[in-house]
């Protein structure tokens, strides 16, 4: 008998991507920045790890939130990093925080046509030492913006901070305009109760809370004192400081 | 008298059929239905059966009820655990729960557990699998205790110990490594507590808090939220808004209070005698 086999046509196919869950967000202050992501990473019902780090500290005063597709994320995380390292050797100084923001741009869009598929968020002090966040979609273009909710459960923390932060829907009471920045405790109890919400009502966001907060040169710190589970990684004493707030969320 | 309109047939309604296949063929798609996740379990032990089921439904990645019912009644000392399409599981074991009050009234005995099982299977057979259910049954009849595992396509088995849902590997292992035959009722309730909450920190499809329900020959305990370990903590802040917070673009206040003008009549009273 003859071998059809042949004269059939075959496909085959290959998808390097996959969804790893989880969710990233940053919110500007008037002197300091709040840079915070869930430690789940989970592909499908199953849970991968309930530690995997998607906030990574860049430079003293500049944090890169990473949510996608966790390796796609780690190995930009890990490019961005040497990036920076070079500019160190090259230039003797840390690279200014808008200047990442655009070798972020052209390090995305350098793979326009073979994605890193993931979404970045860039939190920091700015040379003038004013707090910002910079936003990326996984092909290059970005937008300086007060707060940006990123990742699985985006689209319910979003609103929240659009109301929140924004103050959106909310007329302010007469002869009391609404602040244009918020105050640093009010600030962390708006991302914790983002993520303990999310935690609800989204199933891949979970299990442990990472929130970087920079601080610019000279600020008082005193508003972080009392905080529990607070850890300086500051390593110079003239410049910006940044601390790790480390908080569990629920594990189902 | 014409009564046409307002008669409809039993069974499902198909009338809808053609129009969304029309309207799935020009790229609408059917909504989709909420789906409980769902780790859901039974087992036998000394004096009967334990069933247990997490509290979570799901609509794709979001949490639709953090505290819903999925071990549901079939007779007073028959229970199902329901997998699946929510609205197929709650549906089909209510109507095969009236069909076996129906049952025990006309046969005059108590009702047995296979026979719950026949019914639903031959359900579930006869609609090829697009009644989305997947159940544990489990029960004590004159016979002795019974549990099964129902598939949406009607499949079924019997054994000592069974698990369905998303997170049923996850308590599987549980029941592998730990069940024995003969267990102490604390230890089966212990057993299923351990098989659910497997279930409810290792599936995302399945969370919250874990139901039991024990059925023996002479009583039937129902156990709901018999562990409830994600209580959620309290909020950093409160949400209040001030009074006039919300913006608006005209107000119009109506008078809701009828008045009427009276006139007093002065005719000759009325003859009440």
């Amino acid at each position: 008998m003859p071998d059809t086999a042949h004269e059939q046509p075959q496909q085959r196919q290959f998808y390097p991507y996959t969804e790893n869950g989880g969710t990233i967000l940053a919110i500007a202050g008037a002197d300091f920045t709040v840079i915070a992501g869930d430690t789940r990473q989970s592909e499908g019902y199953s849970i991968q790890t309930r530690y995997a780090p998607k906030v990574f500290r860049l430079t003293e005063r500049a944090v890169l939130a990473v949510n996608g597709f966790a390796a796609d994320g780690n190995m930009f995380v890990k490019k961005v990093k040497q990036r920076l390292e070079w500019y160190r050797h090259a230039h003797a100084k840390e690279m200014p925080l808008r200047a990442i923001a655009r070798l972020i741009q052209t390090m995305l869009y350098a793979q326009r046509f073979f994605p890193y598929y993931v979404n970045n968020i860039l939190g920091g002090i700015e040379e003038d030492g004013s707090g910002a966040v910079y936003s990326f979609d996984p092909v290059g273009s970005y937008e300086r913006e007060a707060c940006r909710a990123a990742g699985a459960a985006s689209s319910l923390v979003q609103p929240f901070l659009d109301n929140q932060i924004y103050f959106k829907n909310q007329t302010p009471a007469p002869g009391t305009p609404h602040p244009t920045y918020l105050p640093l405790p009010d600030v962390l109890a708006i991302v914790i109760d983002s993520f303990t919400s999310a935690t609800e009502r989204h199933i891949e966001v979970g299990d442990g809370l990472e929130m970087y907060v920079v601080l610019a040169k000279g600020r008082s710190i005193e508003e972080l004192a009392d905080v529990a589970g607070v850890q300086e990684l500051t390593t110079r004493a003239d410049g910006d400081r940044m601390f790790v707030i480390q908080r569990e969320l629920k594990k189902d | 008298m014409a009564t046409a309109s307002v008669y409809s047939g039993p069974g499902f309604d198909f009338s809808n059929e053609l129009r969304n296949s029309f309207l799935t063929d020009r790229g609408i798609p059917l909504p989709k239905a909420t789906s409980t996740g769902t780790t859901i379990v039974g087992c036998l032990f000394k004096d009967g059966i334990v069933l247990g089921a997490d509290t979570r439904a799901t609509e794709g990645p979001i949490v639709a009820d953090k505290n819903c019912e999925k071990i549901h009644y079939i007779t007073e000392s028959i229970r199902c655990c329901g997998a699946g399409t929510a609205a197929d599981t709650e549906f089909t074991t209510a109507l095969i729960s009236s069909n076996m009050e129906l049952h025990a009234l006309s046969t005059g005995r108590k009702p047995r557990v296979v026979t719950a099982m026949t019914m639903l299977k031959q359900m579930l057979f006869q609609y090829q699998g697009n009644v989305g259910a997947a159940l544990v049954l489990g029960g004590v009849d004159v016979t002795g205790p019974h549990l099964f595992t129902i598939h949406p396509h009607g499949s079924t088995d019997k054994l000592p110990y069974v698990t369905m849902g998303s997170g049923s590997l996850a308590a599987m292992a549980i029941f592998e490594s730990k069940w024995r035959p003969n267990m102490e009722r604390s230890e089966a309730l212990d057993l299923i507590a351990q098989a659910i909450s497997a279930g409810i920190f290792n599936d995302l499809g399945s969370g919250s808090n874990v139901d039991a329900c024990v059925i023996t020959a002479t009583h039937t305990e129902m156990l709901r939220n018999f562990v409830k370990p994600n209580e959620r903590v309290q909020k950093e802040r409160k949400y209040g808004f001030r009074r006039g917070t919300t913006a608006w673009k005209s107000e119009e206040i109506r008078n809701l209070v009828i008045n009427e003008d009276i006139i007093a009549h002065t005719g000759d009273a009325m003859d009440t005698s």
